[in-house]
């Protein structure tokens, strides 16, 4: 009965959805892919504390840089390894939501910091105040 | 034991006898009046023995079209206390002249105009948005509920934690005394370290994560429960414009509660985010929460703009102008949102640079906004346009909204919003904006959906008094803002030297008294409908021989919405259907498959607002004790394993043999 049910219509309840969103797409990951996203979380997650620790790039800066590029790439591999994101699971929406979220977050950063930084340029730097003394 | 201040003060934090605003008089009178109303609810409700009706049928139900109804019902509630802000703060700028300092001192009324702003934002509008999405969505679709019905419950409850949170600040305590943004330094501990700012940070936080999931929920509705043959260019414009509102709240509201817990950071334990030394830098603040902030009002706008779509395409009696045009329109409005939020404060210093490029995005927004408004003329034109009051509001909208729209790109040039930032003007705009805009679509959809809701329709003669009411006093109490604002008056202020400019808050006063009126009619609109209900009777559930899905059930819709999943070949699904002959199956009916009802989202709300009194008054063991039990909750649902339920072959039988039975009455007489 209900997989009649089923047939007829999209799913009622949410515990169903969930059920379906398994069957639908976005295969499950075999032993070795999470083998090959942990190890890469791994290594991706201690190169930067070992950057940190050692001080091996000398600048503080391009350490701080390297770090963030590291967690950038980290999240991909969690994306794909993990998640078990591709540009084919959900009908493509999976990718579509990616993409608006990428959109969205570099706007929101890009934005505040052109406009934070425009704002020290042109005003007297707010935290300079404590000099003023 | 109670001479020992540390223990009284671990158990009730900040919590004193003084924290109640007993020294204020018109606090007091509010309190009593409150208070005894409640008691009569209480009391009735206790009397006519309705609670455990109200806790099986209405608390714990998952039933979108039941949530649907008490958002509708905390929207109206909370409005009646936005507005008696609204004329308290309008009656105090009439009187508050020539050495006058009116009735209500500092102290009170920032709160006043603070609490105005944040109840009518994010518990009037947004739970009527919510409300009506929530109800038609579905319905629209032919889905038989949204994809997770446990959540909406646990999201409508967390709105209303939201609201209970605010309500009893003003009883216990006092609200933020900021503006409705709270920004920082005035937001910091330095310079509010009573509860208000807390209470408006922990009502927020509680009433965001409701949004946040009831905007997740939606989505994912509108994406994957689409009845079959209904391609995304084939669903009705407010379902569209429900999608693109939902993708914004997904993407903004983690940007609020993010600076609101950097801000509460600020202020609970010692952070530097938004300080002014230390390296902190409040006008990031102001950066972060208008990312938020300016999508929200495109999230309240855009389901206004599908209302109107439907209601103008249903009552001039044709197809939709320009429906491919329209949904490019609203996609574009969502991306641009994000593009503008700078306008907000072109004075804070950033330069040419920076303010020229989100001068002109703004500008760029009434673009899409202009083609809607062409779309709805050129829907009407050779239409034949049946007047019924959704049609009057939508009619009014266009008329005020242009308005609003014009003062909104004067506003976006960076010179000409440097002489009115912050002043009567811009308060004038955006009123005229989400009061032409939201409210009158909203009280369009409101009038439009009723009868699908309930099965009768709302009285015309007290809709039509409430409708001029509220027009006239729209215009009556904000043109004369717009006045004030280009003769420089700043918002916010409560005491005034110029008499010369008393007259005109006379006249907004006026208008002020008019929307009153008007809202005063509309619940009298309500009651009267409900008394006058027989007569008002719709048993076909197609009372304006409409076009979309909602229409093709029967109204009230039963449980399951649709017996069948209607399979959509066309646009307007439900008038294809009728124009193609369509006829309701009458056999065959099958068991359903049906979510059950569940009271964890009232706890787990519940708790939630526990948690946060806590952490306003410094209550710890509140605090952690409701989070413990919060936690526990969550995890002991995990293990309920009685979720769903067939709704039996025979009952869908009765149910729809019923629907048979009236439609046959209904054509006879």
């Amino acid at each position: 009965m209900k997989i009649d049910s089923h047939a007829l219509q999209p799913e009622a309840g949410g515990h169903d959805a969930h059920d379906s969103a398994v069957h639908d797409s976005a295969a499950h990951g075999s032993l070795s892919s999470y083998l090959i996203g942990f190890g890469l979380s791994v290594v991706l997650t201690a190169i930067p504390f070992w950057l940190v620790m050692s001080g091996a790039l000398g600048s503080k800066q391009l350490t701080a840089l390297v770090v963030m590029l590291f967690a950038a790439v980290q999240i991909v591999v969690h994306m794909i390894y993990f998640l078990h994101m591709n540009t084919r699971s959900e009908n493509g929406w999976t990718m579509m939501a990616l993409i608006f979220t990428i959109i969205m977050v570099v706007i929101a950063l890009t934005g505040s910091l052109w406009v934070m930084h425009n704002l020290t340029v042109n005003m007297m730097p707010v935290h300079d105040m404590s000099g003023m003394r | 034991m109670f001479d020992n201040p540390a223990l009284i003060k671990a158990i009730f934090g900040r919590l004193t006898i003084e924290s109640l605003p007993l020294h204020e008089p018109i606090v007091v009178g509010t309190f009593a009046v409150v208070a005894l109303g409640g008691v009569a609810l209480l009391g009735a409700v206790t009397y006519f023995r309705l609670w455990s009706y109200l806790w099986r049928e209405w608390f714990t139900t998952v039933d979108h079209k039941r949530i649907g109804i008490m958002y509708m019902i905390l929207g109206i509630v909370m409005l009646l206390r936005g507005f008696a802000d609204a004329v308290m703060m309008r009656l105090q700028q009439a009187i508050a002249f020539n050495g006058s300092e009116g009735y209500l001192n500092a102290h009170h009324y920032d709160q006043i105009f603070t609490a105005h702003g944040v109840i009518m934002i994010f518990f009037v509008a947004m739970p009527l948005v919510t409300g009506l999405m929530n109800y038609v969505v579905p319905l629209q679709i032919g889905a038989r509920d949204v994809s997770f019905p446990f959540l909406n419950n646990f999201s409508f409850w967390m709105t209303v934690g939201g609201a209970v949170l605010v309500m009893m600040s003003l009883f216990i305590g006092e609200f933020a005394r900021t503006g409705w943004l709270a920004y920082p330094p005035l937001s910091n501990l330095g310079y509010s370290p009573d509860v208000g700012v807390d209470y408006y940070i922990w009502a927020l936080q509680v009433a965001g994560v409701g949004t946040t999931l009831s905007g997740i929920n939606l989505i994912c509705t509108i994406v994957k429960l689409r009845a079959p043959g209904m391609t995304m260019m084939k669903m009705p414009v407010f379902t569209w414009t429900s999608l693109c509102t939902n993708i914004l709240i997904v993407a903004s509201f983690p940007v609020l509660t993010v600076v609101l817990a950097l801000l509460a950071l600020d202020r609970y334990v010692g952070t530097n985010f938004f300080t002014n030394d230390f390296g902190g830098n409040p006008m990031m603040y102001v950066n972060l929460i208008w990312i938020w902030g300016h999508p929200e009002v495109y999230i309240l706008v855009l389901p206004a703009f599908g209302i109107f779509s439907e209601v103008t395409s249903t009552f001039s009696g044709k197809r939709l102008f320009g429906y491919t045009s329209m949904v490019y329109a609203t996609v574009v409005i969502t991306i641009l949102s994000y593009l503008v939020w700078l306008h907000h404060f072109f004075t804070m210093g950033s330069g040419a640079s920076v303010n020229s490029f989100f001068g002109i995005t703004t500008m760029i927004i009434s673009i899409p906004t202009g083609a809607k408004m062409f779309n709805w003329l050129f829907t009407m034109y050779r239409g034949r346009i049946r007047y019924e009051l959704p049609m009057m509001w939508t009619i009014a909208f266009m008329l005020t909204f242009v308005i609003g729209g014009m003062t909104g790109v004067l506003l976006a040039v960076p010179p000409a919003d440097f002489v009115l930032h912050n002043s009567l003007f811009l308060v004038a705009h955006f009123h005229n904006v989400i009061i032409g805009g939201v409210l009158f679509g909203l009280f369009a959809g409101i009038g439009y959906w009723f009868p699908k809701a309930f099965g009768f329709r709302l009285d015309p003669f007290w809709g039509k008094l409430s409708f001029w009411f509220w027009v006239s006093g729209f215009y009556l109490a904000f043109m004369p803002l717009y006045v004030l604002g280009l003769m420089g008056v700043t918002r916010r202020l409560r005491v005034f030297d110029d008499p010369s400019l008393q007259i005109w808050f006379v006249i907004a006063g006026i208008g002020a008294f008019l929307i009153l009126l008007g809202i005063m009619s509309m619940l009298v609109q309500f009651a009267v409908s409900i008394l006058r209900r027989e007569e008002l009777r719709d048993v076909t559930g197609d009372p304006w021989n409409a076009r979309t899905l909602e229409w093709a059930t029967s109204s009230p819709p039963p449980d399951y919405n649709f017996a069948f999943t209607p399979v959509v070949y066309d646009n307007d699904a439900w008038w294809d259907m009728k124009r193609r002959g369509y006829s309701r199956p009458l056999t065959g009916f099958k068991p359903i498959h049906m979510p059950s009802n569940t009271g964890t989202g009232v706890i787990l709300a519940g708790l939630s607002t526990a948690m946060a009194f806590g952490l306003i008054w410094y209550i710890w063991w509140l605090a952690a004790l409701s989070f413990v039990a919060l936690l526990a909750v969550a995890i002991g649902h995990t293990f309920n394993y009685h979720r769903d339920y067939d709704i039996p072959a025979d009952d869908v039988v009765r149910v729809e043999d019923a629907r048979t039975r009236l439609l046959a009455a209904g054509a006879r007489s």
